[in-house]
């Protein structure tokens, strides 16, 4: 045996049909490209918004006022019982399952300082949100429970605030003023980036909640609260300890509904990468169509050539080739062709990847197991298709073949 | 003299739906060793049917066949792919040569199937074959920069390599115009001339002179089989041919 003439006629017979081998080739770069650029981009955003959703804190539990039913009867629109900075004081002394619990008094308003003014959102929190959110300070400090007895005028700004109000200054210590109300900047958030939403989480300005509440909005009631609890497997059971500690203050009876829904990090986590889980499925469907196409074009290539090739298998066979020689060298053509195609369409996927990531907002996130079945599918198709029509025409006589037509 | 082919009842039938055409009706045939012997006929009479059964590139539907002294009778696939490779030379009408494969590589090929190893330096062996056929200095030509003719050199240089028991033939001036024809056939009468013995398929009566006896095929049967009585020299008759410019396939220079 010869083993190695079959290997060298089957380089050969790729080198001498330059074209047939690049449509081959081709047909399964276009098969690995795409599926592992388009799983890979799916993935990424999944792993993204997961990574970010984790940063907001995996412990924060959320408190929302809703709409309450008395006896099924809705109260209508209007009528949510809301929360007021004493429901905050009530659980963050009867509560033992929470870290830290914060009241969130939102308010819009116009900032002005150093030399220029800026929109933003102002948040009245208490010390524990910090905390709460796992967020941390560049520079400064944060307020303490001093401050918000005090309904001291301090405040922590966030980065994008700076940027805008104090580009090349350190804004600790400066004076702004927030809806004309002078408040002394003590602390900047170090800088976070996009919510998973794709809000700007450094353009804020977090002020004492009782500041906020009386000096800046005016009126009784808090937005909402956050809350994290002691540890990841407490979240459970302190949502039913803040659930019945605020039943009992706004004196729900049993029976009725809650005028409040609270939700944890592990809900809104699942509702976003359930999202995500969808882009991934999407995309890779693209991918199949894409291996799909590359498969039939690699199918066509080789069908095309099976006349010609049946000839130059008669003519091998006239010679003296054995069935088993052309199925040696028609599978080590079609084993390199699909190769050498694999490894040009990872090192494309990889290069695209790397072109998305640094250059686009996409995140390519390209695993090994999705590589694997990219290159394993298209090259079963390369190797079938170019093997099972030589398998074929091995079979048949030499004299068969030569006049195939 | 040792006998290179005997064969006892040939038959050869195929089956076309319902009919059965009678390729070959029975064939009976010898050729000794150095003998040069043209099969005639009209067109369908069986001499291709005839040839690829020698050649082994089919198998009969009945009869005997020894080849070279061995019985070649219900071998397996293998056992004649290595007959066709060791025993036998086969030159076609087509030419059959590898496309965009030089002509060293096509007459190398028999040699990379060679299992028996006879042949040590295949490349040389190649190289020699060529040179025997006149096409020396065309070693590295594919056969679309090469005449007709000199593709058939080509093709009968890849039938010696292997140093068979016989060259087999069919039509092989078929494709090309009588000038060069000749030419093919003094290369046959040469290689004959060297011990080789050789059975050429062709419908001119003019070239089956160039042979040392002709065999008459009608119907599937061996109607005529007798030696020429004045052989013709196609050395000697090629000056006196006048040669053809525009000669499609067959424009060799000489
Ligand atoms: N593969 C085949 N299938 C069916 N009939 C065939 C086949 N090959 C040859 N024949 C028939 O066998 C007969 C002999 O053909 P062939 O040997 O090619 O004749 P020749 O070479 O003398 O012209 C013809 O009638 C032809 O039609
Ligand atoms: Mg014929």
């Amino acid at each position: 045996m010869k083993w190695q003439n079959i290997f060298k006629a089957a380089f050969q017979s790729i080198l001498k049909n330059r074209m047939r081998s690049l449509l081959t080739s081709l047909g399964i770069i276009i098969g690995v490209g795409a599926v592992i650029v388009m799983v890979g981009i799916g993935q990424g955003s999944q792993y993204r918004i997961k990574k970010e959703i984790d940063a907001l804190g995996a412990n924060m539990l959320i408190i929302f006022p809703s709409h309450s039913r008395m006896g099924g009867v809705s109260r209508g629109a209007g009528s949510y019982n809301r929360f007021t900075l004493a429901d905050t004081r009530k659980l963050q002394k009867e509560s033992s399952l929470t870290a830290g619990i914060s009241a969130i008094v939102g308010s819009g308003g116009q900032i002005i300082g150093g030399d220029s003014n800026w929109n933003s959102r102002i948040y009245g929190v208490d010390p524990s949100y910090l905390e709460i959110r796992a967020w941390s300070l560049k520079s400064g400090t944060f307020f303490t429970e001093r401050d918000v007895r005090a309904k001291a005028k301090v405040t922590v700004i966030g980065q994008t605030v700076k940027e805008n109000l104090f580009p090349d200054s350190n804004p600790v210590g400066e004076r702004i003023r927030i809806n004309n109300t002078p408040f002394t900047v003590i602390g900047v958030l170090a800088e976070k980036g996009q919510d998973p939403r794709g809000m700007d989480q450094d353009d804020v300005v977090l002020a004492p909640s009782t500041t906020v509440l009386y000096r800046l909005k005016g009126g009784r009631y808090i937005s909402y609260m956050m809350a994290s609890a002691i540890s990841t497997k407490d979240i459970g059971a302190a949502q039913e300890e803040l659930t019945q500690l605020l039943r009992d203050a706004h004196k729900i009876k049993p029976g009725e509904d809650n005028d409040f829904i609270i939700r944890n990090q592990a809900e809104i986590t699942e509702a976003a990468a359930s999202a995500a889980h969808i882009l991934t499925l999407l995309l890779g469907s693209i991918a199949a169509v894409s291996l799909l196409v590359g498969g039939i074009g690699i199918m066509n290539i080789m069908l095309v050539s099976v006349t010609e090739r049946t000839r130059e298998i008669g003519i091998r066979l006239a010679v003296g080739a054995r069935e088993s020689d052309i199925l040696v060298h028609f599978l080590t053509e079609a084993v390199v062709l699909s190769l050498i195609g694999g490894i040009i369409g990872i090192s494309i996927a990889y290069g695209v990847g790397a072109i998305l990531n640094h250059f686009t907002d996409l995140t390519a996130m390209i695993q090994p197991q999705i590589v694997m079945m990219a290159f394993g599918v298209s090259g079963a198709v390369g190797i079938f298709f170019g093997f099972y029509p030589a398998k074929k025409a091995a079979r048949l006589n030499p004299i068969d073949a030569l006049r195939h037509e | 003299m040792t006998t290179v082919i005997e064969t006892r009842g040939l038959k050869k039938n195929y089956r076309m739906g319902t009919v059965t055409v009678h390729a070959l009706r029975g064939i009976n045939l010898s050729v000794e060793t150095g003998e040069f012997v043209s099969i005639m006929g009209a067109s369908g009479s069986g001499k291709s049917t005839l040839m690829n059964m020698l050649g082994c590139l089919d198998t009969p539907s009945e009869g005997e066949y020894l080849l070279d002294g061995e019985n070649v009778n219900n071998l397996t696939r293998n056992q004649y792919a290595d007959i066709r490779n060791q025993k036998v030379g086969f030159v076609f009408q087509g030419f059959n040569l590898l496309a965009k494969t030089t002509a060293l590589e096509n007459v190398e090929l028999p040699l990379f199937y060679d299992r028996s190893n006879r042949v040590p330096h295949t490349r040389q062996a190649a190289m020699d074959a060529l040179e025997r056929v006149g096409l020396a200095d065309r070693v590295h030509h594919e056969p679309n920069q090469m005449s007709g003719g000199e593709q058939q050199r080509v093709a009968i240089a890849r039938a010696l390599v292997n140093n068979p028991a016989i060259i087999l033939a069919d039509e092989p001036t078929g494709n090309l115009d009588s000038h060069t024809s000749v030419e093919i056939l003094a290369l046959f009468q040469e290689l004959n001339e060297q011990g080789i013995t050789v059975v050429l398929v062709t419908h001119e009566p003019d070239l089956a002179l160039y042979t040392r006896r002709v065999i008459q095929m009608s119907d599937g049967r061996i109607v005529g089989d007798k030696s020429v009585e004045s052989r013709l020299i196609a050395r000697e008759v090629l000056p006196t041919l006048p040669t053809l410019e525009n000669g499609e396939n067959g424009e060799v220079q000489s």
